[in-house]
């Protein structure tokens, strides 16, 4: 297997320069760049994210009140966050990751990770 | 200075009689959490002898309790810099009332963050008042590791549950809700199948002349949904309180006098002793509200129940800490 890596690499430095598709081939040295979401006024800014496999996702809460981020199916979880405390997950299947806060569960947002 | 929410002011005073804090036959919870609660008062009388005290259904005495809540301790940010210093305040006027409670309820958000040392400080704070205190938790109170273990480690001995418990006092049959516990996504408060199981026994043997007086954090009725002020399934609590002639609903969580009559239930939010939140949508979010110092003591408060006879409505009177 190792005999075809290095031509797989040499089409996946091309596809990168030369297309947008070039996250799905290079994975995590291109798709690692981190994305941030903040917590504010009772809300998940932004509410969806769309990200690359292998990205981390970090939560930042800038209310006054606490926050959790916690997946609907209980993949993920943070601690209580208070005022600028910060939460990070690195997805590396991809899919639809629905979650909330587990104290305020009107709040909601999505990371899909594709 | 004060809102008066009903006129049946006609208090018997003679019939004003402090009477010990007797649980009817389903009082094992309740009974215990009380002795558990209540330091000095009661702790010579065991549970067994309070089980064996007889029951006072149907009887109703006039008495006088009281409603704190959301005392947030270990809240330091500019809303109120201050927290223990307004929940001193907060005691100090209870001290100071003419009519002492015959017990008091905390509607939640004791603390801030679940800390050990916040619920230290609450118990040290409102055990100066020498009174019988229940408590419900709020969200704040339930955001430890553990999803509510260290409240349950301070208050929970004798409860069920995530904290549910019921007792009676001088006729009247007080219950407390948890409605923070397991919350689902998209939704608003939860009071769960397993505590409205637990409800619907515990109401049942009761005559539906017996006053109900039922405390949870959030409301039970929606106020705005948009900020998950409500909650979820209450109706169906609801519906086991419908044929009582006199329910009284009491909540914290959105810091500020509301009230709503549907039926013989009414609905009662109230201040908080820590920091006031915006009116419903009067804001982008909840959240605390910033105002003038000098203003503050005018948005905190505490509540005044008293309770006089059969379904008569029970007076609540709302003062503020200015």
């Amino acid at each position: 297997m190792s005999f075809y890596l290095p031509s797989v690499r040499s089409v996946a430095f091309l596809l990168a320069l030369s297309t947008p598709m070039a996250g799905l081939f290079a994975g995590q040295a291109l798709a690692a760049a981190p994305v941030k979401v903040a917590i504010k006024g009772f809300a998940f800014v932004p509410q969806i994210v769309t990200v690359a496999p292998g990205t981390t996702v970090t939560w930042t809460n800038a209310d006054e009140d606490p926050h959790t981020v916690v997946a609907n199916d209980k993949g993920f979880r943070s601690a209580a966050m208070d005022t600028d405390d910060s939460y990070s997950f690195t997805f590396t299947k991809p899919g639809d990751y629905a979650y909330f806060c587990s104290l305020h569960p009107h709040m909601t947002g999505k990371v899909v990770v594709k | 200075m004060f809102d008066h929410h009903h006129h049946d002011h006609d208090l018997d005073e003679s019939g004003l009689s402090r009477r010990g804090l007797l649980t009817r036959c389903a009082g094992w919870a309740g009974t215990a959490a009380l002795y558990t609660m209540a330091g000095g008062v009661a702790s010579s009388m065991s549970i067994d002898a309070a089980l064996a005290a007889k029951p006072i259904m149907g009887k109703t005495k006039p008495f006088t309790f009281l409603q704190i809540s959301d005392t947030h301790l270990g809240f330091d940010k500019p809303a109120n810099p201050n927290t223990r210093a307004t929940a001193l305040e907060a005691v100090a006027k209870i001290k100071a009332l003419a009519q002492k409670p015959d017990l008091i309820l905390h509607t939640g958000d004791i603390t801030h963050l679940s800390k050990d040392e916040q619920f230290d400080d609450a118990k040290q704070i409102l055990s100066d008042l020498g009174t019988p205190i229940f408590y419900v938790p709020g969200e704040h109170d339930f955001l430890d590791e553990g999803g509510g273990k260290t409240f349950l480690a301070h208050y929970g001995q004798n409860t069920l549950g995530t904290g549910w418990y019921s007792f009676d006092h001088n006729g009247v049959h007080f219950v407390a809700l948890n409605n923070v516990a397991n919350l689902k996504p998209g939704g608003m408060a939860h009071i769960g199948d397993d505590q409205l199981a637990w409800l619907k026994k515990d109401l049942a043997g009761l005559s539906s002349s017996t006053p109900i007086v039922v405390f949870a954090h959030i409301p039970l009725w929606t106020v705005y949904e948009e900020w998950g002020w409500g909650t979820d399934d209450s109706a169906q609590a609801l519906g086991f309180l419908r044929r009582f002639g006199s329910v009284t609903v009491l909540n914290g969580h959105i810091h500020q006098v509301l009230q709503k009559v549907d039926g013989n239930i009414n609905f009662h939010s109230a201040r908080s002793t820590a920091y006031p939140q915006p009116a419903p949508g009067a804001a982008p979010s909840p959240g605390p509200l910033k105002v003038p110092t000098e203003q503050l003591p005018s948005m905190l408060g505490i509540r005044t129940a008293t309770f006089t006879r059969g379904t008569a409505p029970i007076a609540l009177i709302d003062s503020t800490l200015a």
